[in-house]
């Protein structure tokens, strides 16, 4: 897919030949994310679609508590030093931020009173700066107005570095001023294409200016509204246990009419992902439980109680294997896995390409992970139907077999095959979870076949992915030939996703592999790229660049993805909740409902 | 006796300080930090990382840390969470009654179960009641408690539907639904622990009281014409419940430190789950405040345990 094919796309889109959908799915389909797939027709100038939630309660109340069961339940509630989604979403129980995005990357008006276009003269000429109108006769849940003061000030506060906000990155350059009570403005130090991130869905929001004012900086963390919070959303705070139960009462004066639905609303966290889904599906306890990391038979099962249903929410989380370039087994300058060092068998693209199709995708989507891991060829997400034409998945172990004949590498004693001295004997790593402990047995065997022996190695999830230099296990260290793991994509556009394949930011010991590219791939073209990318004015020859980078990565074999991992959740058969891959589980919390 | 405690108990200060050292140091040696989850979010600068760490005093050197530490407990400030910035001795207290409450009553069936099933057991040995009980304890503490749990919730809530199976520290109700409710989702995890417990003990008062119903002064309490009832419960069991005492003070630490296995099953928020959750997250204020009080509570209770037998049983003299 070329530049020139997505400009003639939006224009199809635009004279209203190609439904809006249909392009944002093959945007999706070729290594973009939805909401920069909308991005792309609002700066051509197509205009931003209103999703419709579905509501149908006429007045505010009576349905009762919504029941929520967070396995992992969080343990504070300041939106701006989440680490994690369970503070996010224990947070969004009570804040909002100006929009959110929805299923289809579409920005949905929150706390806006519209969405800025280049119309309603929201969206500068230059792609500069941004003018966000907000709603009036939003209060808090002290009944303070919210204006533009409170949007100002929450980007002082996460800008702050002694706040030690984990958005720091998305609010440090920009620049926020406030034009009136309710009009903001913010400006971008170059122009942006991907304007919508600031005050936006996960990293956008809002905490009250009047609470928070004096505990801003190193005071931040002693605020008390960190454990009792004061925001605009449907429900107001009444109580929280750390990682027990948080609570809330409807809010009466909620900015939106006839919402929310419910008079109360509890989150209970601990246990395990299995028994939150029995709590959901077989005995109703809970209306919704989130993040099901269950395998797919067991979801199955589940569900035919008939109480409840799965729902799997595309993101862009994706489970793939990495083969080292460089050599972990042998120290050079002290350094095991050191850039200066290559791996003996893996720098052959021979090798690189038969791992490649001894890899049983749509098996392991098949018998491991069923709905909730779809197999796919792109690093960048990929649903069923439209595939991207670029990269292509194969399973072959015949085809594999000779590739390696062709190469040279000759099978030898006890049938591993070698080559000047090499045998192609690896160690394949991973966390301890079931699904991944099945997927590395269904890969060596098929590598059997082909004369490759692995050796499987699984390490606790808490040490692989702790990131703590100490320890030889660690995923940063990657101190074996292979590891395989589900990385994720925290927002919707896909330039820092995609720089973690960047030279410059190598994991190494002199940083204590603190940086990001722990595949230590290295690629010129690709840096080419990137830095173009982070440049590139035009959102439409953005989006080729990054399908070129997805395919660079790809084509390499560096990395075999495995299957693109969605996200599944259960609720009740009578509870209406939209969900959204690009946003919080509860972006859409005030619209959710019970049918009668 | 007066002189025994005073030694007691002034032992008891140096042991404690030293349990709190080898704490320390484990947790200051063992791998990963409170702020992981920072490190592998690629939205959040090192800087940022650095900069927790730094305000946190997470790199001063380990002995300043443990001084640090040391005189704030010392002065009744346990700390704060290094996750949610919530003190301590908050985070304990909101879980105290839950764990007492649970665990405790399970200690208390424990109990209720085992003395009297031991006691008959041993008073009829080998016969069929005898072999029966004999059989179920040894099932049941063989049995793990995950499964067993699993096993009632599978029966009771999901197949059956009569009991909750996700336990709420809250519930707004009043007067006897209150109860009825706590005691409705309390059953299982009580059941579960409280049998696990009860398996063990049962063997324990078993033997004890096997061994005491042999002796000659029991044959002569019942040749001089005292009722079958009487011997058991007045001469028999009273000393063979010595040894159990014991055994069942020693156990008392463990309501504290909670049943982390069942509170991870039923989702009960008691101080076992806090503390396995302070480990998961290397949140070293909180590990080393419960570990510390389960401590005291361990020395606090070998005294008792002490203190009691040599009180029962006036055969044994302390110097």
């Amino acid at each position: 897919m070329q530049e020139q094919d997505i400009r003639g796309l939006i224009e199809d889109v635009r004279t209203g030949h190609l439904p809006r959908r249909s392009f944002i799915q093959q945007m999706v389909g070729v290594g973009l994310t939805a909401p920069m797939a909308s991005m792309l027709l609002m700066h051509a100038g197509v205009a931003n679609a209103q999703t419709a939630l579905p509501y149908k309660p006429t007045r505010r109340g009576g349905g009762g508590t919504l029941k929520l069961l967070w396995w992992q339940g969080p343990v504070h509630l300041n939106p701006h030093w989440a680490t994690g989604t369970k503070e996010q979403e224990g947070s969004r129980m009570f804040y909002e931020p100006l929009a959110g995005w929805d299923p289809d990357g579409n920005l949905y008006p929150v706390l806006a009173a519209e969405i800025p276009s280049r119309e309603n003269g929201g969206l500068s000429a230059d792609g500069r700066s941004v003018t966000w109108k907000l709603k009036r006769g939003v209060t808090w849940h002290d009944g303070q107005p919210f204006t533009a003061d409170d949007v100002v000030f929450n980007w002082e506060f996460i800008k702050d570095p002694a706040t030690s906000s984990s958005l720091i990155a998305t609010y440090r350059d920009i620049q926020v001023v406030k034009v009136d009570s309710h009009t903001v403005r913010v400006t971008f130090p170059k122009p942006s294409p991907f304007w919508a991130e600031p005050f936006v869905g996960t990293s956008g929001m809002m905490i009250p200016k009047h609470l928070f004012a004096p505990y801003i900086g190193a005071k931040s963390r002693e605020a008390p509204m960190n454990m009792a919070p004061v925001g605009t959303g449907p429900y107001k705070f009444l109580d929280f246990k750390p990682g027990d139960m948080l609570r809330g009462t409807a809010y009466a004066n909620y900015h939106i009419p006839n919402r929310p639905h419910f008079d109360a609303i509890e989150m209970k966290g601990g246990g395990d992902a299995v028994s939150a889904a029995r709590a959901v599906l077989q005995t109703g306890e809970y209306d919704y439980a989130w993040n099901l990391q269950v395998e797919d038979e067991i979801l199955k099962r589940l569900e035919n109680g008939g109480k409840g249903k799965v729902t799997i929410t595309s993101g862009a989380n994706i489970e793939f294997i990495q083969l080292n370039p460089t050599d972990p087994w042998n120290e050079v300058e002290g350094e095991r896995a050191s850039i200066k060092s290559r791996h003996p068998a893996f720098s052959d693209p021979a090798v690189r390409q038969a791992m490649s199709l001894l890899v049983d995708r749509k098996a392991v989507e098949d018998f491991i992970y069923g709905r909730t891991g779809v197999a796919t060829a792109n690093f960048l997400n990929n649903p069923p139907r439209f595939r991207s034409p670029n990269m292509k998945f194969e399973f072959n172990i015949d085809k594999a077999n000779k590739v390696l004949d062709d190469a040279g590498w000759k099978r030898g004693a006890g049938g591993i095959r070698e080559k000047g001295g090499t045998r192609l004997k690896f160690v394949y790593q991973t966390s301890v979870n079931q699904p991944r402990q099945k997927t590395q047995a269904i890969v060596k065997d098929a590598c059997a076949k082909a004369g490759i022996d692995l050796e499987l190695k699984s390490v606790t999830a808490a040490v692989f992915f702790g990131g703590d230099f100490a320890n030889p296990d660690t995923y940063q260290k990657f101190w074996c030939d292979m590891q395989m793991f589900t990385t994720t994509m925290t927002q919707p556009d896909p330039q820092v996703f995609m720089e973690q394949y960047c030279s410059w930011v190598i994991a190494q010991k002199d940083n204590k592999w603190a940086k990001r590219n722990i595949l230590r791939w290295v690629n010129a073209d690709y840096d080419a790229a990137h830095r173009a990318a982070q440049a590139e004015l035009d959102p439409v020859k953005r989006a080729a660049l990054f399908i070129r980078m997805n395919d660079l990565v790809c084509s390499s074999n560096h990395i075999i993805p495995v299957v693109f991992r969605p996200r599944p959740s259960a609720a009740g058969t009578k509870l209406v909740a939209p969900l959204s891959g690009w946003d919080n589980d509860l972006w859409a919390l005030p619209h959710w409902y019970k049918e009668a | 006796m007066g002189a025994y405690h005073l030694r007691r108990l002034l032992i008891a200060v140096p042991s404690l300080l030293g349990i709190s050292v080898v704490l320390f140091t484990v947790l200051a040696l063992a791998p990963g930090d409170p702020f992981e989850e920072l490190a592998t979010n690629p939205n959040v600068p090192p800087e940022v990382r650095l900069a927790l760490r730094a305000q946190l005093g997470l790199d001063d050197p380990v002995w300043q840390r443990y001084w640090h530490w040391l005189t704030s407990m010392l002065q009744g400030d346990w700390g704060f969470s290094f996750v949610s910035r919530i003190d301590v001795d908050t985070l304990i207290l909101q879980r105290l009654p839950v764990t007492l409450a649970v665990i405790g009553a399970s200690q208390v069936l424990a109990l209720l179960v085992a003395l009297p099933v031991g006691i008959l057991a041993a008073v009829r040995p080998y016969s069929w009641f005898d072999r029966i009980a004999s059989t179920i304890a040894f099932v049941g503490f063989s049995l793990p408690t995950f499964f067993t749990g699993l096993l009632l919730i599978l029966l009771f809530s999901i197949h059956l539907g009569w009991l909750p199976f996700v336990f709420k520290a809250d519930i707004e109700a009043t007067g006897w639904a209150w109860w009825w409710e706590h005691i409705k989702q309390s059953i299982m995890p009580v059941t579960v622990l409280g049998l696990f417990q009860g398996a063990t003990w049962m063997r324990y008062v078993r033997s004890a009281v096997l061994d005491v119903i042999r002796l000659d002064y029991v044959t002569t309490a019942r040749s001089k014409g005292l009722a079958e009832k009487v011997v058991v419960t007045k001469h028999v069991v009273r000393n063979a419940l010595i040894p159990v005492v014991t055994l069942v003070a020693l156990q008392m630490p463990s309501v504290f430190g909670g049943a982390i296995v069942t509170e991870q099953i039923f989702r009960i928020p008691g101080i076992g789950s806090l503390l396995i959750d302070a480990i998961l997250r290397n949140d070293t204020p909180v590990i080393m405040a419960v570990t510390f009080v389960f401590s005291i509570l361990v020395i606090f209770f070998n005294l008792v345990a002490d203190v009691l037998y040599g009180w029962l049983d006036p055969r044994i003299s302390y110097r």
